[in-house]
């Protein structure tokens, strides 16, 4: 079969897994549910793996298809269709999303057990992995339009999954309001190229452009601009990032999978989708780095100070996906996507292991009531500490590679470019400072409660059912969490998700050791053939100067780490007593949500309040009554004649007629 | 001689017609007018329309003054009250009616038709006989001929559904003066084959008539009337 | 005479009709102020055909006296069953029909 139609299956399977679990979810029992979730996405991931195989047997220059099923609208110069295009970059992206999603379905299948709501949860599960599979796989604008907006509900039906806490509805909903405004970039970005190429159809149009565009030119630099928007919305990058730190109010399995894992690197895809564009506007492309550049530090900062475990994972997502902006603006495409990779595993290791630990917890995400962990649960705590030291870029590890190799090319980029590399070693410290900030957190030292209950019993904890965020009671019914927590020791599903993702992010980045295998880059190149970008590569020796300085930084950040919160832990308060207003800057996020209440949220609520007292009460019901009340009257005013005396009627006729014939006779004379 | 005949009839139909509408007895209007109709009948005379004089007497004075003279008889006349409800009426009348009858004359005798001040052409003999007005119904004007026949038929029919006898009469009850204005009835039962006109919506759900029972006529307070046989003799 | 004679009487029969039925109340003189009306109409209709020289006019007369005739029947016809229902005969007191 062509890998075209190994395509085709991929986007199917998810979604006949989601309507199979919708259309029985009252009829088949949870675990078929869980199964047929979970299978439906193995099933993708191995028809990707056979596109991929199919892709390799062909020669490079023509690893590119394009296949539609049929035509949405040809006429009058549109032509859309619902096609895919299949080449090196969407089967590496179906890969990733696949392969990570297929995991997490399996932690999943322990993890939500005794939810309530877990047939809807796999549905939606499915649904999200096939919007991202039609986001990826699309071969036109209109399509990638559809998928990203099919996300965009998916990772608002998932946020809000346990819909009656009022905390996470909001949380969707800021998620689903923010991602429409990127879509209205997109959807601008794409009326744009419309208008000046003519086409939506990516083949087209990324042939067209470099011959209708001059470097610069204001319609370009427009477009890439628009479509930054809406990748930035997607990917949580300053400053539409509001939404993912709230959106952490979904199950643990969602953040792993849609804001760690998928999701948030659609905007990554994007840009490098149409990186054609973006080299023909390198305004664009410099304002996209440097915004990229911006995240990755005030994330890195944020996460300093957060306690709950959750948000600092959820931040380091954002600084991690700044980096592979980064990458993919200045035109280091392999690495940016090779970034993707890795942290796709580390990420979502990273968050079950923090679902295995807040379910030992009872729910209770504070990482300043958690500690002691390592002896408690010793599978957890071993995964954890490898995604963090893949995090980390600790030496060896997957990160530590793909990190690197960004901050390699930007160095030899050259010229200002250097600001990312020094800039981007400056993060990296960060990085290894905030994620060690929170392993040695909770796992050495005393057992906590939670933690000495797990210990002397094995049994996990139960304290009464709690919102985390606002310590409000809630009860176990649908729409909220389930009454058991599930650890990764007592669940095999779990335990063969995270340990297949351990060592993907352990011994993950070996496929690209700079100098030795390029295998991703060499995969990717048919892609960015043309690209002049693409074609600078850093010198081996200057890539392993870089490794080596990054092995530093990570090192020395694990040893600041330790310093600070194992040897010396009342460092921290002192430092916090010292730079409070830092700290408070820091704590409240750089008051991103408080500028964005004041300018957006405010004025519109205004608007609406004027609009419904005023505009709606005076102009549109006053027209309306009014209407009424004018009909009214005159019928009123006619009824005078209907009295129902035979000889007033028969006096009006005669009356009229006596006056016509007077009229008659003078207009006669 | 022709003159003095016309004024003679003139006078008489116009006595005639201001007695109709100023007699406060209906039965003195209906003879008022029926002296207005023979004088109209001589009017036509001295217009050479024999055939047309003798039909108004024989059929308009004839006939259907008598169906006003029964229906006087059996329905009587009220004194009509004094008070008017409609505010103006009884001032505008006359002066719409004088308005009128100005504004006609002047149409008609303003107007530039030649012939109104001439007696007229000479007519030959035969002018208004049967047989001319005869062979002009039946030749040139079938159509309007047949019509007014089938038009005939219909009032008569409309006459006898209208002013048919209802059934369910009892003895005591009677045409006699109304006893209470706006009496209550039940509706007619389903099934009932001759409409009832002119009939008031009962605003009250009475007792159920039952099927053999329709247009009763009753007083509120009267209970439930007794079935009766259909078709009481008229 | 003049036609203008008959026509100019007319007129005024006619005028007699509508003031008598804009003042009666009650419906047998109505309809007898009505057939003033018409008869002042045949009046007119013959006087004109006496002036034109042919018998239209008259053929037209008889038809109106059909027409008379028959809205006379119909209307006592109405009054009688207005009559057995014991409703008051006053046109100014039968008026459901309004606005």
């Amino acid at each position: 079969m062509s890998a075209t139609a190994w395509a085709w299956l991929v986007l199917l399977f998810p979604l006949l897994g989601s309507i199979a679990i919708a259309i029985g979810y009252r009829s088949i029992p949870a675990r078929a549910a869980g199964t047929i979730g979970t299978v439906a996405v193995a099933l993708a991931f191995a028809c990707g793996v056979a596109a991929l195989a199919n892709l390799l047997g062909e020669h490079p220059d023509a690893r590119h298809h394009a296949s539609s099923l049929w035509d949405y609208a040809s006429a009058a110069g549109l032509d859309i269709e619902l096609g895919i295009f299949v080449d090196p970059l969407s089967v590496f992206m179906v890969l990733v999303v696949t392969g990570v999603s297929a995991l997490i379905h399996l932690y999943s299948f322990g993890y939500m057990q005794s939810d309530e709501g877990y047939h809807r949860f796999f549905s939606y599960l499915n649904f999200f992995v096939f919007s991202m599979l039609l986001l990826v796989l699309a071969g036109n604008f209109v399509l990638l339009i559809v998928g990203w907006a099919f996300v965009g509900f998916a990772s608002y039906a998932l946020i809000s999954f346990w819909y009656r806490r009022t905390t996470a509805t909001g949380a969707g909903m800021k998620a689903f309001v923010i991602n429409v405004i990127g879509d209205i970039g997109l959807v601008l970005a794409a009326l744009l190229i419309f208008r000046e190429l003519g086409s939506f159809d990516y083949g087209t149009v990324f042939a067209r452009a470099p011959e209708a565009f001059s470097v610069n030119e204001w319609t370009v630099t427009a477009i890439c601009l628009l479509l930054m928007v809406g990748a930035f919305a997607k990917s949580a990058q300053l400053p539409l990032h509001t939404w993912l730190p709230d959106a952490m109010e979904g199950p643990t399995p969602v953040s792993a999978l849609i804001h760690a894992a998928t999701m948030v690197t659609a905007g990554v895809y994007l840009i490098a989708r149409t990186h054609v564009l973006f080299e023909l506007s390198p305004t664009a492309a410099d304002v996209a780095a440097f915004i990229g550049l911006a995240t990755l530090l005030v994330a890195g900062s944020i996460a300093l100070v957060v306690t709950d475990m959750k948000r600092i994972i959820a931040y380091s997502t954002m600084s991690q996906i700044g980096y592979m902006v980064v990458g993919v603006s200045i035109g280091a495409y392999g690495a940016g996507l090779f970034h993707l990779m890795t942290h796709a595993f580390f990420k979502a290791l990273l968050f079950m292991a923090a679902g295995s630990i807040i379910a030992a917890m009872a729910n209770e995400q504070n990482i300043d009531k958690m500690s002691g962990f390592g002896r408690a649960m010793r599978f957890t705590s071993a995964t954890m500490l490898t995604g963090g030291l893949a995090l980390a870029a600790f030496p060896g590890a997957s990160g530590f590679f793909s990190k690197d190799e960004i901050l390699a090319y930007a160095t030899a980029r050259g010229g200002m470019y250097l600001i990312f590399t020094v800039l981007g070693y400056l993060g990296a410290l960060l990085t290894a400072v905030y994620t060690f900030r929170l392993i040695f957190r909770i796992l050495p030292g005393r057992p906590c409660e939670e933690a000495q209950e797990l210990i002397d019993s094995g049994h996990v904890a139960h304290g009464p059912p709690r919102n985390p965020a606002t310590g409000e009671a809630e009860d176990t019914d649908i729409g909220f969490p389930g009454a058991e927590h599930h650890i990764a020791e007592q669940s095999w599903p779990m335990k063969v998700a995270m340990g297949v993702l351990a060592f993907l992010a352990l011994f993950g980045g070996l496929i690209q050791i700079p100098g030795v295998d390029d295998a991703i880059t060499k995969f990717l190149d048919p892609v960015f053939v043309n690209s002049p970008l693409a074609a600078i590569r850093p010198s081996v020796a200057a890539s392993w100067t870089g490794l080596a300085i990054g092995a530093a930084i990570s090192l020395g950040g694990i040893g600041i780490a330790y310093w600070l919160y194992v040897l010396r832990p009342q460092t921290s308060a002192m430092l916090i007593r010292r730079l409070r207003p830092l700290y408070t800057l820091l704590v409240n996020k750089w008051y991103f949500d408080e500028a964005i209440d004041l300018l957006v949220v405010r004025p519109a609520l205004a608007i609406g309040r004027f609009a419904n007292r005023t505009f709606e009460r005076l102009v549109v019901d006053g027209l309306v009554s009014g209407a009424e009340d004018a009909v009214g009257g005159a019928g009123r005013l006619v009824r005078v004649v209907q009295s129902g005396f035979v000889r007033s009627y028969a006096l009006l006729l005669i009356g009229g007629f006596a006056g016509l014939a007077l009229y008659f006779l003078l207009a006669s004379q | 001689m022709e003159e003095v005949l016309f004024f003679l009839a003139a006078i008489g139909a116009l006595g005639g017609a201001i007695g109709v509408v100023a007699m406060r007895n209906p039965l003195y209007s209906v003879l008022a007018l029926i002296v207005h109709l023979f004088s109209l009948a001589v009017l036509f005379l001295l217009l050479s329309s024999a055939f047309v004089a003798a039909a108004q007497v024989v059929v308009y004075a004839g006939a259907v003054m008598v169906l006003y003279v029964f229906v006087v008889a059996h329905v009587g006349g009220d004194q009509e009250s004094a008070w008017e409800p409609i505010p103006g009426q009884r001032l505008l009348a006359p002066l719409l009616g004088a308005a009128l009858f100005v504004e006609l004359s002047i149409a008609v005798l303003g107007s530039s038709l030649l012939a109104l001040g001439a007696d007229g052409p000479k007519i030959s003999p035969g002018f208004g006989d049967p047989e001319a007005i005869g062979r002009l119904l039946l030749e040139r004007f079938l159509l309007a001929f047949e019509a007014s026949s089938i038009l005939l038929l219909l009032a008569a029919v409309g006459a006898v559904v209208l002013a048919g006898r209802q059934r369910g009469l009892g003895p005591d009850e009677g045409a006699g003066g109304p006893s209470e204005r706006f009496a209550r009835e039940e509706p007619p039962a389903s099934g009932d084959s001759s409409p009832t006109p002119h009939r008031r919506v009962a605003s009250e759900e009475g007792p159920p008539a039952p099927s053999q029972t329709p247009h009763r006529r009753v007083a509120s307070e009267e209970g439930p009337p007794a079935p009766s046989p259909a078709g009481d003799p008229a | 005479m003049n036609i203008e004679w008959y026509i100019v009487l007319s007129s005024l029969l006619f005028a007699v009709g509508a003031i008598g039925i804009l003042i009666r109340r009650s419906p047998i003189v109505i309809l007898l102020c009505l057939e003033l009306m018409l008869n002042a109409g045949n009046l007119a209709l013959v006087a004109f055909s006496r002036m034109v020289g042919n018998q239209e006019g008259q053929v037209f007369a008889l038809v109106v006296m059909v027409v008379a005739a028959c809205e006379v029947v119909v209307g006592l016809g109405l009054i009688v069953a207005v009559f057995r229902r014991r409703l008051p005969l006053d046109v100014d007191e039968l008026r459901e029909l309004r606005g």
